[in-house]
Parts: structure tokens; C-alpha cells; sequence
């Protein structure tokens, strides 16, 4: 009885060395494809890919389960950085991307009840309770999480609203 | 490539261009002030650089001169009342923009009195330190007159700073249409010398070279008069060459220097500078007058009466040319600036702003345009190009939306001039094409800086929500430490209590 003990505590002690040595030595590197990817991700782990968070949709995006279109906040933009990285040509034509948005909260239906500002992933509302919340433009990713809670319908993904230090001039059109 | 060189060492290099200037009769009328009109809106962004604060309320009243909004940041001008009056509001205004977007201004409704504020006077302006001059030149919100706006004061403590031993001098004025540096020139050289006498004390600079282009002779003459008191300020003629006004190309015509690719003019010794900012600097120290109005030029063959007018900053266009006896009849373009790089306006109801050289209304001859055409590959835009690129292969990777690829051929150094569109036989819009690419590289750097931003607002939260956590749990087990120790002092205490009154008792036993 004592001999079998021992000679399986032993036997379990043994490999544990040789298991906790090899994870020290051996260890593989996280595919680093997929931290560049992640770097180029929005960040804001919305969740409107399916997966949980950015870093899980990037491993996805490199096993080839998901699209590089899979990311709604990076939009088409996002999608072709990510094609011409990994080396795959994309459709962004089904993709349905009107530009990037942000939130906006229309204050006549604002309520003040601090739901919205409690899931923003970036802290991008401001606002006490029972006091008109606004959204930080330069903050605002666009995941739109915040839309769900709101009770009154206050808050709506709108265009990016150009000024004049974003204004682009156009395209010229070909000859 | 060493036999092309040798062409070009007898022949001269042969970039640029020779437009029409249509500069006179507009150059030889009388400068004409024009009355102050009954609003004027100052826009808030009229620099480069962070926009300014507003520091006035609405209903307030201001006297002409007096600062309405403060500068925010390294890079920023403050704004100051262009006439007497009251704030009228505070809000959007279409801004002089080839976008016709709106931007913030303060509108300022005119009392009729255009009473100055009272400034106090340095007693000697040239014993001033070189520091002190350009705090009074930063306090004026003085930026650069040629078009770039930039904040003068940056500019003058930058020169101090990096070592500078010329002084250039922006005279010339290349752009066909306008002539206000030219009239300026003519009318004060006494007081662009004197502005110019400052920034060479302010910037440290030995030297100042003051390049005019030779088709302004009576602006050379008047300011090698006022100049010839000053050995240290040489007035130099220049050939008349689109784009001569651009810093890069005066400086080698000056100086003989050549600026590096991704180097400023400061890197080799030199500062650039224009005449209308000489002017300003001086009435910004000599005379305490901070910039509210300049030298603006109205041509173009749609306008009644062309010439040049000393305008207050935030005056409407369209006050300005019916004070200027109105259009004829076709406007078919209203362009802000030359007619190479100035900016298309969607109306006349814009107000000018301190970049504002000029505005001119084209009629349909003059702003003829006409369907581009196939690229022949001819490379009359490569010999034009001041910079020594290749407009046709950089437009080309621009229309396939290669802009890395443009860049690769040096997109970051094209000065947009537009030499490369003037002389395309098949009118292909190459500069429209490098605008759009640089306005879209730059998005694309801020939507790169603002994901970073994002990201980093995104973790913060997170080890806000884990402290957060973390500190209501270990708010919770203090509290549950507290209440069982509360717990064990009241049943220690019973117990005590309990032997005591068993010993009271076996007490009374004994007894």
C-alpha cells in the first residue's frame, strides 16, 4: 500500500518537473501574425463579430474560420488592411459599410439613466445620472453597444459628421 | 544623367511655369480701405495649428483691436475684434473652404465708432529683447501673409533656436491675379523695412535677402529706397517664374541652398517670411496694433472695379465687392487666393480671413475647364514639377488607390502648386489628384492615432472595472473582519460577564 503511494507520488512528481521544464524551454511563441492583427483591431472588444473580444476574432481572422470582413466598427478599411496583411483578396462590395459611424445621443430623449455610459468599452459617454449624456467623438469607436440599453431610443448610429479638419478632397474622376 | 547636366548648367534649371499674370490694372490703382461693414464674422481657425478660444460673450461689447479669443496650444494665434461693436453670436458660419463647411466664428455686430483699444507703447521697439518681440508678435496674432498662416511668433523663436543667418523675405508674389504684396510693397516699404529690422533681431539672423520678382519694378524701386539706409537688408530681383513665391525655390534663387526632403528651411540656415508679415509685425510692436485687417486683391474680369483694399479681418465677400461696385453680370468661378492654388468658394457669403490674399471672380472664358483626356505620356509635367517628381506616374498610382506607391515617388514633397495641371496638354487634374491623396494619407495617420487612443481608453476601463472589484471585495471582507470581531468582543464580554456573576454567586455560597 505505502510502496504504491509513494511510487505514484513519485512517478506524478517526476513528470511534473519534466512538464513545468519543457513549458519553460519549449514554449511556442503566440502566432504573431495574430498579435499584428490584433494591434490593428479596434480594440474596444464589442462583440459584434461573435467572438469574445478582438484578440478572439484575430485568431479566428488567421485560422480562416472567420472573414476579414467580420469586424463592423473597422469597416471596409479595416477589412482591406487585414486582406492585404494575410495575402487574401476580399469582397468588400457585400460588405455593408456607409463609412465609419459613431454614436449620437439626441438630447431631447435623453433620460439621464446612465446605462449607456456603464457598457461603453472606451468610456466615450460622459454624463451623471438624470443629466443629459453626450458622446466623445474622438472616443466613440462605433461598436454600438450602447444602443441596446437605451430605454428611450436616444442613442442612434449616425455617419462621423465631417469637419473641416476631416474634410478630404474628392477623387478626381478618371479620364 | 551627367549629360542632362550639363544642359542644364548652361541653360539654367527649367522648372515652373509663365502664366499670364493678369496683375495689372488691379496693381497700378490706389489702395482703397474699405468702410467697416455693418457684421463681421472671425472665424475661430483662420491658422495653422489648434483652433482659438473664444474669451467673449455674446452681447458683450468689444473695441476694435480687443482679443476675442485666446490661442490654445504650442501652435495657435489668438483673434482680435476687427472692429468696435457688440458680440452678436457665437456659432457656425459656411467657412472660406473649398469643403463649403461650416466652421465656428464670432460675429461681431459694428457700433459705426471702429474705436480702437488703447495699447501701451514700447518707447524704443528696436531695444526690445529678440524674446519680447516675438511675445508681442504672438500677442498681435500675427501669421504668415503668403497664404500659410502659420503662427509668425513659432517662427521667429524657432530661429533664435536652431541657428538661422538669413532672413528671406517674400516678395514675390507669383501667383498671376494678385498684387497685394506688390501694392504693399510700393505704398509702406518703410514700414516692411522696419518690420524686417525686427525678425532679424528677433530671429538672430545676420542677414535679411528680399526677393521680388522682376515684374514688379516700382516695388523694387520703393524698397531699395527704404532699405538703403540698412546694409543688412539687400533687395534682390528675382526672375518672374511660377512658383518663385514657394519658400524652397526663393531660397535656392537667394541662397543658393538647397532644403532637404523632410527638412525645414530652418535645417540650412534660413528663414522664410512674407512682406505683408514684415508689415504686420511692425504695426504689431511699433504700434501696438494687432492684425485685423489686411491687403487683399479683387480681380478677376467679372469684377466692376479690380484693385487692391485694406479689408477688416471677418468682412463678408459679398459686402466687399458691392462696396466694390458689384459683379458683372457672369461669375462663373469665385476663387480665394491665385488662381494656381487658391481655393474654390461656394459663394459670396464667406467671410475673408488672415490667409486671404485675394478673391477673384472669373467669368466663363476665364474659368473655361474642359474634359481631361488620356495621359500621352509626354512629360511636359515632369520639366514643369519644381520639385523634380513625376506628376503623370504619381497620379496614376493615386487613381488606383496606390498611395503607398505614390509616396514611394515622393507625394510628401510635392508643394501642390500645380504646375503639373497648368501645363498638362490632355487637362488631366494632377494636383487634384495629390490633394486628395495627402488629404487621405493624413486620415488615414489620424484614424491610426485614434484607434491607439481608443485602445488604450479600453484597457484603462478594464483595470478600472478589475480595481473597482477589487476594492469592493476588499471593502466587503473588512466589513465581515469588523462584524466577527464585533461578534467575538460581545461573547468574550457575555462570558466575562457570565464568570463574573458565577463567581458572584459561588462568592455568595461561600459566604
Amino acid at each position: 500500500m505505502i510502496a504504491a503511494i509513494l511510487s505514484l507520488t513519485l512517478l506524478g512528481a517526476a513528470l511534473g518537473i519534466v512538464l513545468g521544464f519543457a513549458n519553460k524551454v519549449l514554449k511556442v511563441e503566440g502566432n504573431p501574425v495574430v498579435e499584428e492583427l490584433i494591434a490593428m483591431m479596434p480594440g474596444s472588444n464589442c462583440g459584434q463579430c461573435g467572438f469574445p473580444g478582438c484578440s478572439g476574432a484575430a485568431e479566428a481572422i488567421v485560422d480562416g474560420t472567420a472573414p476579414p470582413t467580420c469586424c463592423p466598427p473597422g469597416g471596409k478599411t479595416l477589412a482591406a488592411a487585414i486582406a492585404a496583411k494575410l495575402g487574401l483578396s476580399v469582397d468588400l462590395s457585400a460588405m455593408n459599410d456607409d463609412g465609419p459611424k459613431i454614436a449620437i445621443v439626441a438630447e431631447e430623449l435623453c433620460i439621464g439613466c446612465c446605462r449607456c455610459s456603464k457598457v461603453c468599452p472606451t468610456d466615450a459617454i460622459i454624463g451623471a445620472a438624470k443629466q443629459i449624456h453626450n458622446v466623445l467623438r474622438e472616443a466613440c469607436t462605433g461598436c454600438s453597444s450602447c444602443v441596446e440599453k437605451c430605454p428611450t431610443e436616444a442613442l442612434a448610429m449616425k455617419p462621423v459628421p465631417v469637419t473641416l479638419q476631416h474634410w478630404v478632397m474628392p477623387k478626381p474622376l478618371a479620364a | 544623367m551627367g549629360f542632362m547636366n550639363i544642359f542644364k548648367h548652361f541653360l539654367g534649371s527649367d522648372w515652373g511655369v509663365h502664366p499670364d499674370d493678369h496683375k495689372r490694372p488691379a496693381a497700378d490703382a490706389a489702395t482703397r480701405r474699405l468702410p467697416v461693414p455693418p457684421r463681421v464674422h472671425l472665424m475661430l481657425s483662420q491658422h495653422v495649428g489648434a483652433p482659438s478660444r473664444p474669451v467673449v460673450l455674446v452681447g458683450q461689447k468689444v473695441k476694435k483691436g480687443e482679443l476675442i479669443a485666446a490661442a490654445q496650444g504650442n501652435i495657435s494665434a489668438p483673434l482680435h475684434a476687427s472692429t468696435s461693436g457688440v458680440v452678436s453670436a457665437i456659432g457656425e458660419i459656411t467657412a472660406p473652404h473649398a469643403s463649403g463647411l461650416g466652421g465656428m466664428a464670432i460675429s461681431i455686430d459694428a457700433d459705426g465708432d471702429d474705436a480702437w483699444l488703447e495699447s501701451e507703447l514700447p518707447a524704443d521697439p528696436f531695444a526690445l529683447s529678440p524674446a519680447e518681440i516675438a511675445t508681442r508678435v504672438a500677442a498681435a496674432g500675427v501669421v504668415g501673409l503668403g497664404g500659410a498662416t502659420f503662427p509668425s511668433s513659432v517662427k521667429l523663436n524657432l530661429g533664435r533656436r536652431s541657428g538661422i543667418d538669413t532672413l528671406i523675405v517674400n516678395g514675390s508674389e507669383c501667383e498671376p491675379y494678385l498684387s497685394c504684396d506688390d501694392r504693399l510693397m510700393r505704398d509702406k516699404a518703410a514700414d516692411i523695412v522696419a518690420g524686417i529690422r525686427l525678425m532679424l533681431v528677433s530671429t538672430g539672423a545676420k542677414v535679411a535677402k528680399v526677393g521680388i520678382e522682376d515684374n514688379k519694378p516700382e516695388a523694387i524701386a520703393a524698397m531699395r529706397e527704404a532699405a538703403a539706409r540698412f546694409g543688412e537688408i539687400e533687395i534682390t530681383p528675382v526672375p518672374a517664374r511660377y512658383p518663385m513665391g514657394s519658400d524652397r525655390q526663393l531660397i535656392v534663387e537667394l541662397t543658393g541652398r538647397e532644403v532637404p526632403s523632410d527638412a525645414r528651411a530652418a535645417d540650412v540656415g534660413v528663414i522664410v517670411h512674407n512682406v505683408g508679415t514684415a508689415y504686420s509685425v511692425n504695426q504689431a510692436v511699433c504700434l501696438g496694433r494687432p492684425l485685423v485687417s489686411r491687403l487683399m486683391t479683387l480681380n478677376g474680369a467679372a469684377v466692376q472695379a479690380p484693385g487692391n483694399y485694406e479689408v477688416p479681418l471677418g468682412t463678408l465677400i459679398s459686402d466687399w465687392v458691392a462696396f466694390a461696385g458689384g459683379t458683372q453680370a457672369d461669375v462663373a468661378k469665385i476663387v480665394m487666393g491665385g488662381p494656381m492654388m487658391g481655393t474654390v468658394l461656394p459663394h459670396l457669403r464667406v467671410p475673408v480671413v488672415k490667409g486671404t490674399s485675394g478673391i477673384l471672380l472669373l467669368n466663363a472664358a476665364e474659368a473655361a475647364a474642359s474634359e481631361p483626356e488620356p495621359c500621352i505620356r509626354c512629360g511636359s509635367c515632369v520639366k514643369a514639377c519644381p520639385m523634380g517628381l513625376l506628376p503623370l506616374e504619381m497620379s496614376a498610382r493615386i487613381r488606383n488607390d496606390d498611395m503607398e506607391g505614390a509616396v514611394g515617388l515622393g507625394l510628401s514633397d510635392c508643394i501642390a502648386c500645380g504646375c503639373c495641371a497648368y501645363v498638362c496638354p490632355s487637362r488631366i487634374p494632377l494636383v487634384q489628384y495629390f490633394y486628395h491623396a495627402k488629404g487621405d494619407l493624413s486620415s488615414r495617420e489620424r484614424a491610426k492615432l485614434r484607434t491607439e487612443a481608443t485602445k488604450k481608453l479600453a484597457q484603462q476601463r478594464q483595470e478600472r472595472l478589475e480595481r473597482e472589484a477589487r476594492e469592493k471585495a476588499e471593502a466587503a471582507a473588512k466589513r465581515k473582519a469588523e462584524r466577527e470581531a464585533a461578534a467575538a468582543a460581545k461573547a468574550a464580554a457575555e462570558a466575562v460577564a457570565k464568570t463574573v456573576a458565577v463567581n458572584a454567586e459561588k462568592q455568595g455560597e461561600s459566604a
